[in-house]
């Protein structure tokens, strides 16, 4: 593990808190949470701001608000982003801090990530025009473009650990137990 | 010794009938300097000459075995453990605890949502294909054993789905030798559990893909797919009866493929800084595994298509009968090398558990020399010191 490669990760935090999670898996349960208010037709506002981890109630520096809408091409105005476009937003920038933390981990020095990410998807499923379309992605591609201190090989494997160990990517690419009440 | 079965139990009763080593018989040896005596040195041994070399070695050696004696309990007492079977009970300053790691097959707890009318069968359950229902077989589980009956399911003209998830890929041979040579010539099947990296991973493995044939084939993922084994995803959950599979086996693919890599790259430098790259053949590098331009996702376990379900999800070890406080959070034995947290206890036999080789045929003799020693120690100490 060199010391003279700083991608700004403090991955030795991270494995002292793995450390000691192992034995505390109480502490190790997080609840993120947002609230979330309609505004007006298809447009929202979700805000973040409060977490709880470690064992007790966690907040961000700042409250976080995120406006959702859709685009004129569903006859909307376009005050925000698409629900659908914030998961891309989580993909990309989960596996992007995935890989600067094995990269950190693995004494590689980064020099530039980036990557696009390509949700393809049909919405006859969301419109309810054909009951054979599901309505999330049909399928998700993302394309990393890094220059860092390694071989092809050892960029690779830094993509492919990012993805073992990623929240969103798991999130999205297995099943997720979600329950929708009325209060 | 106490075996709850004969000798070789396992062996003779455990497995499906067209079973053989992974390992090449060259490679069985034993202490005292048994090992294979047949006339095929580079082939694969079949379950019954496993059984005939485990008997031989244990004519050999002489141990008095009790055998079709079930232990029941085994307790902490002032001098040692006492040790319960049916008909008596045993005390004894120190145990080793050799009953190995595969005791149990291990099956998803969402097995109980699958319909009825789907047959399951673990490895303990599978003889052959032709005890199977026809129709379509959904493998679950991409270790040696899932390829192996995958492929032999496959064969018997059933189609089969296989469910992958973290596989360990390796070819059956590389440059002209069986890659299990490799493991053992060039020193990574002796890397000792305390210079692993991540020691809980590698003992967690699963069995690499591989079988022992004639005609030394690899049984990797690509030549599953050649034969028209359909790839999916690991297999998350079950909901309304439809088996749910993970959209991340491009990704699990990649990183068996990756870790490949990095093994034959240490073959290869370990071959020519040993000056061996005369006598093995050309470098080898093989195509990355094909995933399905868009794998199911899904699959509906009441549409008939699967008439059987074959979990080759692994193996755990039965600790119900050991009353010592030795197991972890995770029902796992606590130890060091072999030498059990609690003092006169021991183990041999569980995985890379002081060498990668720990598991294999050729790797019992060096564990069992260490542990012993560890337990004449304990002996020598503990007479001395009249006290456990």
């Amino acid at each position: 593990m060199s010391s003279t490669i700083d991608n700004g990760v403090n991955v030795q935090a991270l494995l002292d808190a793995r450390g000691v999670l192992e034995g505390a898996p109480e502490a190790a349960k997080f609840q993120w949470r947002a609230s979330s208010k309609w505004q007006h037709g298809v447009h929202s506002t979700t805000s973040i701001q409060n977490y709880f981890g470690l064992g007790e109630e966690q907040s961000h520096k700042t409250e976080t608000v995120f406006d959702a809408d859709h685009p004129e091409t569903f006859a909307a105005p376009d005050g925000g982003i698409t629900p659908i476009e914030y998961l891309l937003v989580g993909l990309a920038s989960c596996l992007t801090a995935g890989i600067a933390s094995v990269a950190q981990n693995r004494g590689i020095q980064l020099r530039s990530v980036e990557s696009t990410v390509e949700g393809n998807h049909d919405i006859r499923g969301i419109l309810g025009a054909d009951p054979d379309v599901r309505n999330g992605f049909d399928d998700i591609k993302v394309t990393f473009k890094i220059d860092a201190d390694a071989t092809q090989q050892e960029i690779e494997a830094l993509v492919a650990q990012s993805q073992k160990r990623s929240a969103v990517f798991d999130a999205l690419s297995n099943p997720t137990e979600i329950a929708v009440e009325v209060a | 010794m106490l075996e709850r079965g004969e000798v070789a139990n396992s062996w003779r009763r455990e497995r499906w009938a067209s079973l053989r080593l992974l390992t090449p018989n060259w490679q069985s040896r034993l202490p005292g300097g048994l090992g294979y005596a047949g006339a095929d040195p580079d082939g694969y041994m079949a379950s019954g000459e496993v059984v005939e070399l485990i008997d031989r070695f244990a004519s050999h050696v002489g141990a008095p075995v009790r055998a079709r004696t079930n232990v029941i309990s085994v307790r902490a007492d002032d001098d040692g453990y006492v040790v319960r079977t049916r008909d008596a009970e045993l005390r004894s300053r120190a145990v080793v605890i050799a009953s190995g790691a595969c005791n149990l097959p291990v099956v998803p707890a969402f097995a109980d949502a699958v319909p009825p009318d789907v047959s399951q069968l673990t490895p303990f359950d599978y003889r052959d294909p032709a005890d199977l229902a026809d129709g379509g077989v959904l493998v679950v589980g991409a270790s040696a054993t899932g390829v192996q009956l995958a492929a032999e399911i496959s064969r018997s003209g059933r189609p089969v789905v296989l469910s992958v998830g973290e596989h360990v890929r390796l070819p059956r041979t590389y440059r002209d030798r069986d890659v299990l040579w490799w493991m053992e010539s060039s020193g990574v099947w002796d890397q000792r559990y305390d210079e692993v990296d991540d020691l809980t991973r590698a003992r967690g493995l699963p069995s690499p893909q591989l079988v022992g044939t004639p005609s030394r084939d690899t049984l990797d993922l690509n030549a599953l797919t050649s034969m028209g084994v359909e790839l999916v995803g690991r297999w998350a959950s079950v909901r309304d009866r439809m088996a749910l599979f993970s959209g991340g086996l491009r990704n699990v693919c990649a990183l068996s493929d990756l870790k490949l890599e990095r093994l034959l790259d240490l073959f290869d430098e370990w071959a020519r800084v040993g000056g061996l790259d005369g006598e093995v053949g050309e470098l080898q590098r093989y195509g990355q595994t094909q995933v399905p331009v868009s794998p199911r996702l899904q699959l509906d376990l009441r549409s008939g298509e699967i008439r059987t379900i074959v979990w080759a999800t692994g193996y755990r070890p039965d600790y119900r009968w050991l009353e010592v406080p030795v197991l972890d959070r995770k029902g796992r034995l606590r130890h060091d090398g072999g030498v059990v947290d609690s003092p006169g206890l021991y183990a041999l036999g569980l995985p890379v558990l002081r060498r990668r080789k720990s598991t294999f045929i050729c790797g019992i003799e060096d564990d069992a020399r260490e542990v012993i020693e560890h337990l004449a120690g304990h002996l020598h100490t503990s007479a001395s010191v009249g006290q456990r």
